[in-house]
């Protein structure tokens, strides 16, 4: 049946509908316009083309489910570019999405991402598997493979209840669309590996949600210390990283004051070791 | 070489209309009504997986009845024609109106030029977010539009339950409770049997819930909402 105001098509995914019939919505749909731009030194993308940059997000699992935080900043070379960059993302009800890379394909992805599982969900009627929508990431990340050689990264972190298996898990990605199941906790980003690390000497199996929390927080504190892409805590704007907890009764947003009085005792506790 | 026989052009419309609507009214009804938080929507349907009643969008549900393999085509290309837009533009660029005329465009040019017409007759409903009016559209075989008020009823012997709702002259909108009530009893006297909780496919578009308004009720919520 042919519909004169929609194309025939009939497959579940909404990326796939978007890359066939309007392939210049796609993150990807840029490619070709770049590629004719840098065609000459198709490599140097990275380094002459500025676009902001977010940096680092983190996953840590408790007993009940899994806590996402990222940072504030977005970078521009050696600028801030942002200071209020929203980098953790509800994907759906039971699942949400941290990024690290150029902020603006990163956003696009988040946002095609959301209406990806939506669409899936209207379409079959049914929600896909938390493996299903960790796959489906991993293909949007492998279709962004062409931005990557433009300098273009989109690095996701996919963290989601599983209902079936009544647990958190968290998924990372490698450049390639290689997809990995983490089962502890996971940081990426330009600060990744010193939050990874102060994660590393305090993590226990079974957290609390809120020693879990005050982990993730510590964690982004010490990332931002030692790293210059990463903000830490604005107090004097009152700009505090975002968090969000998932589980097996949804998406919980942290509350900014909760996060304020959380880095509040953090900062007394180092300052205190300073005197 | 033979001639071919010719038919003119009423005569050939006029039994594309009987042929739709022969196949049409062979279903059930289906009834949407706009009670006190938004739309409630009420269908006939003895199979537990297979809607006719479907979310498109934020505040938009799609209901179908004559023939499924026909409506569902057309309700997953308004799923994907609502997505594209919200995904194009924003969220609330999603309306209606703009869905009920691209179906209703779709089903005239099918009706004017395929040999067979598609047996189908689809309602697009629309629940009004910050004080806006409910929209509802009530779509037929040949694409032609028809804008409702406080109900809509399609599929089935639809003019007999329109009837019978128009009798009870509702001028303010009912709670959900009365209005599903009311349907229930609509469908009852028209089938002329008693309906279980089982056959019915319940879901409401509540203007009271966050982002996604639409809802189905499973027999056990319905069960609990009539009993309350």
């Amino acid at each position: 049946m042919k519909l004169p105001f929609l194309p025939n098509h009939d497959d579940p995914s909404f990326f796939d509908f978007l890359t066939e019939h309007h392939p210049t919505l796609t993150p990807t749909g840029r490619s070709g316009f770049l590629q004719a731009q840098t065609a000459v030194e198709p490599m140097r993308g990275a380094g002459s083309m500025s676009v902001p940059h977010a940096t680092t997000v983190l996953a840590i699992k408790y007993q009940q489910g899994v806590v996402i935080t990222g940072d504030r900043r977005a970078t521009e070379g050696f600028q801030i570019a942002e200071r209020r960059i929203e980098k953790v993302f509800k994907i759906d009800e039971y699942s949400a999405m941290a990024i690290a890379g150029a902020a603006g394909p990163c956003i696009e992805m988040a946002k095609l991402f959301q209406v990806e599982l939506e669409h899936y969900e209207k379409l079959e009627g049914v929600q896909l598997s938390c493996e299903g929508k960790a796959n489906k990431l991993g293909q949007m990340v492998k279709a962004n493979l062409p931005m990557v050689f433009q300098g273009l990264v989109v690095m996701p972190l996919y963290v989601g209840y599983d209902l079936k298996r009544a647990e958190g898990r968290i998924f990372k990605y490698d450049l390639a669309g290689g997809r990995y199941e983490e089962s502890d906790y996971h940081a990426i980003g330009s600060g990744g590996k010193e939050a990874r690390n102060t994660i590393r000497e305090h993590f226990l199996k079974g957290l609390a949600e809120s020693d879990a929390l005050k982990l993730a927080l510590l964690a982004l504190y010490n990332a931002a210390d030692d790293d210059v892409g990463t903000g830490g805590p604005d107090l004097v704007r009152g700009i505090y990283p975002t968090a969000k907890i998932v589980d097996a009764t949804g998406i919980t947003d942290i509350s900014d004051q909760q996060i304020c009085g959380i880095y509040d005792g953090l900062i007394a506790t180092r300052r205190s070791k300073e005197s | 070489m033979p001639m071919p026989y010719y038919v003119s052009p009423e005569q050939m419309m006029q039994d594309k209309a009987e042929y739709a609507k022969k196949g049409i009214a062979k279903g059930r009804s289906i009834i949407a009504i706009e009670y006190v938080n938004g739309i409630l929507l009420v269908a006939e349907n003895p199979s537990a997986s297979l809607y006719k009643i479907s979310e498109i969008y934020d505040s938009i549900a799609f209901a179908g009845a004559g023939k499924y393999s026909e409506f569902e085509n057309l309700r997953k290309a308004g799923i994907r024609h609502a997505d594209l837009k919200g995904f194009m533009y924003s969220r609330e660029d999603v309306t209606a109106r703009s869905l009920a005329n691209g179906y209703s465009q779709s089903l005239g040019t099918i009706f004017s030029q395929e040999l067979k017409p598609l047996e189908v007759e689809i309602l697009v409903v629309q629940v009004g977010r910050n004080g806006q009016a409910n929209e509802m559209y009530r779509i037929s075989f040949d694409g032609s539009i028809i804008d409702e008020r406080t109900f809509a009823v399609i599929g089935g012997k639809s003019e007999a339950v329109q009837a019978l709702l128009k009798e009870k002259g509702l001028t303010q909108p009912p709670e959900l409770q009365a209005a599903l009530t009311l349907c229930i009893t609509a469908l009852e006297h028209i089938g002329n049997q008693k309906l279980s909780l089982e056959s019915l496919e319940v879901a409401v578009l509540d203007r009271t819930r966050d982002g996604r308004k639409f809802r189905r009720l499973s027999p056990t919520d319905t069960k609990q909402l009539l009993a309350t």
